[in-house]
């Protein structure tokens, strides 16, 4: 009676894991409750799917490029003579000083282990020349960093499409790549263009331009383009400045994180512009910067092309404009300026969009061929074992119900494998009883009683099935950690379906042989067909 | 009911059939796999595209063909797909190692397949495409006259009766009556038009990401033989490890070889499957090996090849029902599980015939004929290990 009471409070208990408490009576309200628990994924619902690599390399490069600029003023300051410079593009994590003089080695040595030390490892070369090289600590740092940056920037983006649940998160398959999912987008390209866009966006001081060529860019320099200058072209809207080139002072007076936001707004000649709000600190250094170089000539940079230059007429605090945007992209600059610049590029390795259709098919069938597998097999324990069979089929149906109902308290994702998962489950835990039952039947056949038979077969049998279901869970584990997506969720439902039947075939099959024994006369024959 | 009463048959006996069987199929795999089709890598693994289609009528594979050859792409496999015929798989192979390109071939095959195909004939320079256009699309052509809000929702309420009630595609702009005004009606049939297609999913893959599934699905594979033949050493001997494990490699070779065969694309899902499969097969195995340790047990006087023949008899009807009634529903997955499933469904089908047989014609005999080799060699009767744990 205790056991009784206790299979049907598992019972109760998980078919609420499936349900919850649904909200009415009606079959839409059981519906929507079941929906609610047991998430579908990806390929069921419909949506879009897409991996990431983020390229962290890029922002390693960036803080090199930085302390490339601050070891130059640091060398001038001290007086020494010397260029700084990054002599692999593929090694972003080595900077080069070259043309120390020799007599003052030790000072240089000084300076730059007390400066840069402790993120540094700083060795000396041949002909006076330093080479500094980022700590492997340091430069894992930044690369996780620039990870957990994008992932977070790409959620504040994505959610600013909508009210769905996005799964934004690392990736397992390689590194430095991001896992997003949209459940119910199907929108590609709007969704490329609000993720993808880096909107680097940076103010940058004017060393010369417009130029007509590159090459007259390098010679306005002396042939060769200094390392703290970078050429950049034009890709503002003016029709006379298409395809020139400027020379900029590398380093940035103010980037990225130092634009609080910017606000699509309209001109005097109701032409759509921005306007870019500096955070606090930058505004300072910004009002610094142009209440010293009044008169000279700065350069808006988004993405890497300079979009507007102009002279500095007055100091500027933290309030700035840009012109030459269309509508869309003062918008999306806005959108990106408020949610922060991505600190790396990103590139697409993966991208699947199943639409809406496609998922509702594959529901409809893989149903229909779950209910359709279950009955044959329920039918067939029915045929062959008579009276254990429906034995077998409530311990299948029990088997369902918890499976279903981990799942909803979990709240897994089922996918289209999943369902499979669940009909091969079905499949499977039917082998616990047939192995089972099969043993009983040998034992009847060796002349034992009815309680003797079931105390004997589920004995002998239950050896079998521990072994059984351990190796099958071998492989589950192991699909689970190297599966990705939906393999995952077929892994899980394997598992969960495995557990499950552990409890079904073994427990409450032999507690319903039990309760039927007590209720038999002594030498009536048990009903296994 | 009872099928198997009281078997018994000399399975060792019959060993050489067996291995003749074995062999025929896992060299045909064999050889198809290394000279013939070879293994035919899905999308998942080798990278690439894959557009999915539906059209309002079975199209002609070849007008399709055409069309995306005009567009300049001319290595695409078309396949026709789904119960009505239909829809069309378009799959390209990724050639660019270039990430900027992961896109353009799903983009250059939506817009061959729009050029040539226009249900209402009318030309489309400029406008919308109504049966793949996304609710952003929709909504900026709508908000002029609707505003941003009301826009929004008449392009969702248009977007949902397309997928849901219409099969994701309209024919005609009448079908629209009744869900939108006129005056947006007319807005519409100015600013868009029918293309009689529907791209319902599409899915790219990076080189880089196939590299990485492959790699992946074989650890996975390795691993999960690995674990169990741990698991079997430490539970049996670590001949029934070795045993089973060849015999579940038999299966895993044998379903490859009929994927090969068959010249049918391994996906991500079918590695699903063949890992199932390894497990499933194993169940089997050990089913045997458990009963073969039992009776050892209770008989150590007879020889070791009546003892696996009664072993196998008495699992017989065990291992003939649990195979049926698997099957069985593998079948149903097979039969009423969809396009998707159907990789998945035939390896498993496959799969259980080859693992059942296995378990009984390969890691059986393989037992008993280890055991007589080092009989022989040191001029002793075969025995075989009882095994270290487990009751009697």
């Amino acid at each position: 009676m205790r056991r009784t009471l206790f299979i049907l409070a598992v019972l109760l208990v998980f078919v609420y894991g499936i349900f919850g408490i649904p909200k009415g009576v009606g079959l839409s309200a059981w519906k929507t409750a079941l929906t609610d628990r047991i998430h579908l994924g990806l390929d069921l619902k419909g949506g879009i799917h897409l991996v990431l690599q983020v390229m962290v390399d890029e922002a390693v490069s960036a803080e090199t490029d930085n302390a490339v600029a601050r070891i130059q003023a640091d060398l001038q300051q001290g007086g020494f003579p010397g260029t700084v410079l990054k002599p692999d593009p593929k090694q972003p994590q080595i900077i080069e000083v070259h043309g120390t003089p020799a007599d003052k080695a030790s000072d240089v040595r000084n300076l730059l282990d007390t400066r840069y030390g402790t993120q540094y490892t700083v060795s000396s070369g041949p002909n006076n020349s330093w080479t500094l090289t980022m700590k492997q600590t340091e430069v894992q740092a930044i690369q996780q960093r620039a990870l957990q940056q994008s992932i977070d920037t790409i959620r504040t983006r994505v959610d600013s499409l909508g009210n769905f649940e996005p799964v934004i998160q690392e990736y397992n398959l390689g590194t430095n790549q991001i896992l997003v999912e949209l459940p119910g987008m199907d929108d590609l390209s709007r969704v490329r263009d609000i993720i993808q866009s880096t909107a680097r966006l940076e103010i940058h001081l004017v060393v010369g331009g417009p130029f007509s060529s590159e090459a007259a860019a390098a010679q306005s320099t002396g042939g060769t383009i200094p390392p703290d200058n970078e050429v950049l072209p034009y890709g503002g809207s003016e029709p006379e400045l298409q395809g020139q080139y400027y020379v900029l002072q590398r380093l940035p007076i103010v980037a990225g994180d130092d634009f609080r936001d910017a606000q699509p707004s309209v001109d005097e000649n109701g032409r759509p512009d921005a306007t870019f709000i500096l955070n606090r600190a930058a505004g300072d250094r910004f009002y610094q910067f142009t209440s010293s170089n009044i008169g000279k000539a700065l350069a808006i940079v988004l993405e890497n092309r300079v979009q507007e230059a102009a002279n500095i007429q007055q100091a500027i605090r933290d309030q700035g404009r840009i012109t030459g945007l269309g509508k869309d992209k003062a918008q999306n600059l806005s959108l990106m300026l408020r949610t922060g610049a991505l600190p790396a590029s990103i590139h697409y390795l993966q991208e699947s969009v199943v639409g809406p259709s496609l998922g509702a098919d594959s529901i409809r069938k893989g149903v229909m061929a779950s209910i359709v597998g279950m009955l044959a097999v329920m039918i067939f324990m029915l045929i062959y074992y008579h009276g254990a069979g429906i034995n077998a089929d409530l311990a299948l149906l029990l088997n369902l119900i918890i499976l279903l109902g981990f799942m909803g308290f979990t709240s897994s994702t089922l996918t289209l494998p999943g369902i499979a998962g669940v009909i091969l489950t079905i499949g499977m835990g039917v082998d616990s009883n047939v192995l089972i039952f099969e043993r009983i039947r040998e034992e009847l056949r060796a002349g034992k009683s009815a309680a003797a038979a079931v105390e004997q077969g589920f004995a002998h049998a239950w050896v079998t099935i521990v072994d059984t279901h351990v190796t099958t869970i071998v492989s589950a584990a192991i699909l689970f950690l190297f599966g990705t997506g939906p393999v995952k969720g077929f892994a899980v439902t394997l598992t969960f379906g495995l557990l499950a039947n552990l409890f079904t075939a073994v427990f409450v099959s032999r507690h319903i042989f039990d309760s039927i024994l007590k209720r038999k006369q002594r030498g009536e024959a048990l009903s296994i067909g | 009911m009872e099928l198997f009463r009281g078997v018994n048959i000399d399975w060792l006996g019959k060993k050489w059939y067996f291995l003749a069987f074995s062999l025929v199929f896992s060299v045909s795999g064999l050889f198809s796999i290394l000279l013939w089709h070879h293994i035919n890598l899905g999308v998942d693994f080798r990278g690439g595209t894959l557009v999915y289609v539906q059209f309002q009528q079975p199209p002609d594979v070849d007008k399709v063909r055409q069309a995306i050859d005009r567009a300049g792409i001319h290595d695409a496999r078309i396949q026709p797909y789904g119960t009505s015929r239909d829809q069309v798989i378009i799959s390209l192979a990724q050639k660019e190692t270039q990430d900027a390109a992961l896109d353009s071939g799903r983009e250059i095959i939506v817009r061959a397949l729009s050029a040539n195909y226009s249900a209402t004939g009318a030309t489309s320079q400029g406008k919308i495409d109504l049966d793949n256009a996304g609710k952003g699309q929709l909504t900026q052509l709508l908000e002029g006259s609707l505003g941003a809000a009301r826009a929004g929702q008449v392009a969702q309420a248009i977007l949902d009766h397309r997928d849901h009630d219409l099969n994701g595609m309209f024919t005609s702009f009448g079908q629209l009556n009744g869900l939108v005004d006129a005056p947006t009606l007319a807005q519409l049939q100015q600013g868009t038009y029918i293309s009689g297609f529907h791209v319902f999913g599409a899915e790219i893959i990076g080189p880089q990401v196939g590299a990485l599934l492959r790699r992946q699905a074989l650890l996975a594979t390795l691993y999960s033989l690995l674990g169990m033949l741990v698991y079997l050493w430490f539970r049996f001997e670590l001949i029934y490890g070795v045993a089973a494990v060849v015999a579940v490699f038999h299966d895993t070779l044998i379903t490859i070889g009929a994927f090969s065969l068959t010249n049918q694309e391994i996906t991500l899902t079918v590695i699903a499957a063949i890992l199932t499969l390894i497990g499933y097969s194993m169940n089997d195995t050990i089913v045997v090996f458990d009963r073969i340790r039992e009776n050892l047990r209770l008989s150590r006087r007879e020889t070791l090849t009546t003892v696996v023949n009664r072993s196998i008899n008495q699992t017989l009807s065990r291992t003939v029902l649990t195979s049926g009634l698997t099957f069985l529903t593998v079948l149903s997955l097979y039969l009423f599980g969809g396009e998707v499933l159907h990789g998945f469904s035939f390896a498993l089908v496959v799969g259980i015939l080859i693992g059942t047989y296995s378990s009984i014609a390969v890691a059986a005999p393989m037992l008993v004929a280890y055991q007589e080799w080092r009989a022989n060699r040191q001029g002793r009767g075969a025995v075989l290990p009882v095994g270290k744990r487990g009751k009697s």
